[in-house]
């Protein structure tokens, strides 16, 4: 059985509008384990980033409930010296943008070093080079020693983001939280660029959470997969589980929105309505009720939960149980993708 | 013949260089690109950033001035599409990539849409109001939204706001450029959708400029994928992705992600699989100075830009 890197418990993280507190990740809860990437999928606006930020301590200004416990020690209650220290060590991030992840008039083996010597401020001059070079070379690159003279700007968009990521496994994180990786690049560059990822999560034996909102990304990486939705967690299963036996009605209604093969001559699904905004979040009932009019309201939870419905299998609200498309008939329960 | 043809297409770009700014170099971001259309099609231009794919798209609506080639439209030549007069111009419009910084944020939505209008049609102000309304409801937003501005809609809308603007004038081709890659999954369903059905309704003929190779597939009748400026396989849909000939549309083929992870391992070991006979092959797929072979036919619909040695 695989350690438990990471425990979130109950995570609330609230931004201020006018003198209100509205939650933007609403009552969180997760683990991480050692080698296994967790993907956390939703449309924009759902709060899958504001999660990111909120594992990471880099929102500024946001209200922070409930606990993020790192090997069992609670985070949240960290100092900002503390905060420091673990991230970049034990935690640390890839954003989604390269270009303006990385800073453009310093050369890249600097941008490298400066990642090393905060977290050692021993190491030599001579030793700090080598272990970039080295880290350069494990990313991927093919010419380690000229990319650490040359600036972001020389660099094509995924050579920045291996840059990226040599920067953010520096100092061997147990934690990777990778916001949206391939997002900015192309399918080749993609799927070189997971291959990668997968190949450090097994060297260095470390949990992955996997950022996203490409069904396809998480059918290739994922472990498990977490669907969020207006805040919430909706469901959350091991992938195959996920991909093959969905449940919930947003997992259903994202994976039938995406073009494959079998859709071509058929309309794809559309999701009536959009992603409600922060200050418009319905705070009672099933948040994803306005959004399948069609589906009887009595379906629908009063406080909806998670429910297990299958061992690790967890379903929001009682309203998958009556869920169909529009589309088809109802009570038919042929879904999935198989 | 034809709808839409264009013939040995070149957009060079001068890179100055020096104290007195002269022309040092060329750089060849379409170089001879030749394709045909038929009305009431869906022609998809495929290919990785820095292809020249947008640069193609852009040289034919005349965005991009043409450096060589020809292109034909209707049996007019519109290769220089200023002295083609303004019919031409009122029938080709464009979609672009990114809603949020192709509206202009000062202005309502009556002013972006009834722009082409004002451009091209006499129309009374309430006969512009009313053919925007219709206009904004075939697009499927309510029509009160004809004052609000820019900010005040999600990306999908947005996106419906360019294509309100570009079907404005009634236009027979539209070349749609990357229209749902900074779309949500669902939202691009959404904008794909109606594309479809405004395409039926209008008898439109699109090119569609994607590098998205699952989106390419759902709208597409006929593909061609380019590279460095060139085109290296040309076909319908199924020629394409059933059976990819040049090794660099492989690739592509291959690295689109599946939905389905119970084939996730057989994917991977089929992508080192191509990424093994791309390194291993590469040098006879592509010139001395990288650049691909010129197409030859294999079969009725697929063109192939197969090695000339060997």
């Amino acid at each position: 059985m695989n350690e438990k890197l990471l425990e979130i418990k109950n995570l609330k993280t609230s931004f201020r509008i006018e003198d209100r507190y509205y939650a933007a990740v609403d009552d969180v809860s997760l683990t991480v384990n050692e080698n296994e990437v967790l993907a956390i999928v939703g449309e924009s606006g759902c709060g899958k980033s504001a999660l990111a930020f909120s594992l990471m301590g880099l929102h500024n200004r946001a209200k922070i409930e409930g606990d993020v416990l790192f090997k069992g020690d609670d985070v949240t209650k960290y100092s900002a010296g503390q905060m420091n220290r673990l991230r970049g060590h034990e935690m640390s991030m890839i954003f989604q943008d390269p270009l303006t992840a990385l800073n453009p008039l310093m050369r890249i083996g600097d941008q490298i070093g400066e990642v090393l010597l905060l977290h050692n401020k021993k190491l030599s001059n001579s030793k700090r080079k080598s272990k970039a070079v080295s880290l350069l070379e494990r990313a991927g690159i093919a010419r380690p020693e000229h990319v650490y003279e040359q600036f972001p700007h020389e660099l094509s968009g995924g050579m920045r983001q291996r840059v990226v990521i040599a920067i953010a496994i520096a100092n061997d994180p147990e934690v990777l939280i990778a916001d949206e990786p391939t997002t900015a690049l192309d399918a080749t560059i993609q799927s070189q660029i997971l291959d990668l990822l997968n190949e450090l999560k097994e060297d260095m034996n470390a949990g992955i959470i996997l950022i996203t909102h490409d069904l396809g990304v998480v059918a290739e990486m994922a472990d498990r997969v977490a669907v969020m939705y207006a805040g919430q967690i909706v469901e959350v299963a091991d992938v195959h589980d996920l991909f093959g036996n969905p449940q919930h009605p947003y997992t259903r209604s994202l994976l039938s929105s995406v073009p494959n093969a079998e859709s071509i001559d058929s309309k794809l699904h559309v999701i009536q309505g959009i992603v409600p905004s922060l200050k418009n979040l319905p705070r009672e009932g099933c948040r994803f009720r306005s959004r399948i009019p069609w589906i009887d309201g009595a379906a629908h939870e009063e406080n909806p939960r998670l429910h297990e419905i299958r061992p690790n299998h967890f379903v929001r609200c009682t309203c998958y149980k009556d869920f169909y498309f529009p589309d088809e008939e109802k009570g038919d329960q042929n879904h999935g993708i198989s | 013949m034809a709808f839409l043809e264009v013939k040995d297409l070149k957009v060079h770009f001068p890179v100055k260089g020096g104290i007195f700014g002269r022309t040092v170099d060329h750089i060849k971001a379409v170089d001879g690109v030749s394709f045909s259309l038929e009305q009431g099609k869906t022609y998809g231009l495929v290919g990785e950033s820095g292809s020249g794919k947008t640069t193609t798209g852009r040289a034919i609506i005349g965005l991009n001035k043409i450096t060589a080639g020809k292109v034909s439209y209707d049996g007019h030549d519109i290769t220089n599409i200023k002295k083609a007069g303004l019919d031409v111009r009122k029938e080709i419009q464009m979609i672009f990539q990114d809603p949020y910084s192709s509206l202009n944020p000062k202005k309502r939505v009556l002013d972006i849409i009834a722009e082409p209008l004002r451009n091209y049609e006499k129309l009374s102000k309430q006969e512009e109001k009313k053919r925007v309304q219709e206009l904004v409801e075939l697009v499927g937003l309510s029509p009160e939204s004809i004052v609000k501005y820019p900010h005040q809609f999600s990306g999908g809308q947005r996106q419906r706001i360019g294509v309100a603007r570009a079907i404005a004038l009634k236009p027979k081709l539209i070349i749609a450029d990357e229209p749902v890659s900074a779309l949500d999954v669902s939202v691009q369903a959404q904008v794909l959708n109606f594309m479809e059905d405004i395409q039926e309704e209008m008898g439109l003929t699109y090119i569609f400029i994607g590098h998205d190779l699952g989106v390419i597939r759902h709208m597409c009748d006929d593909i061609g994928i380019m590279y460095k400026g060139r085109y290296v396989e040309e076909g319908t849909v199924e020629d394409i992705f059933n059976n990819p000939q040049h090794i660099y549309t492989k690739r592509l083929v291959a690295a689109i992600p599946d939905i389905n992870p119970e084939n996730r391992k057989g994917l991977i070991n089929y992508r080192h699989e191509i990424q093994r006979e791309y390194e291993q092959f590469y040098d006879d797929y592509f010139g001395d100075d990288g650049l691909a072979y010129s197409l030859k036919p294999i079969s009725d619909t697929h063109l192939v830009a197969l090695p000339e040695k060997g």
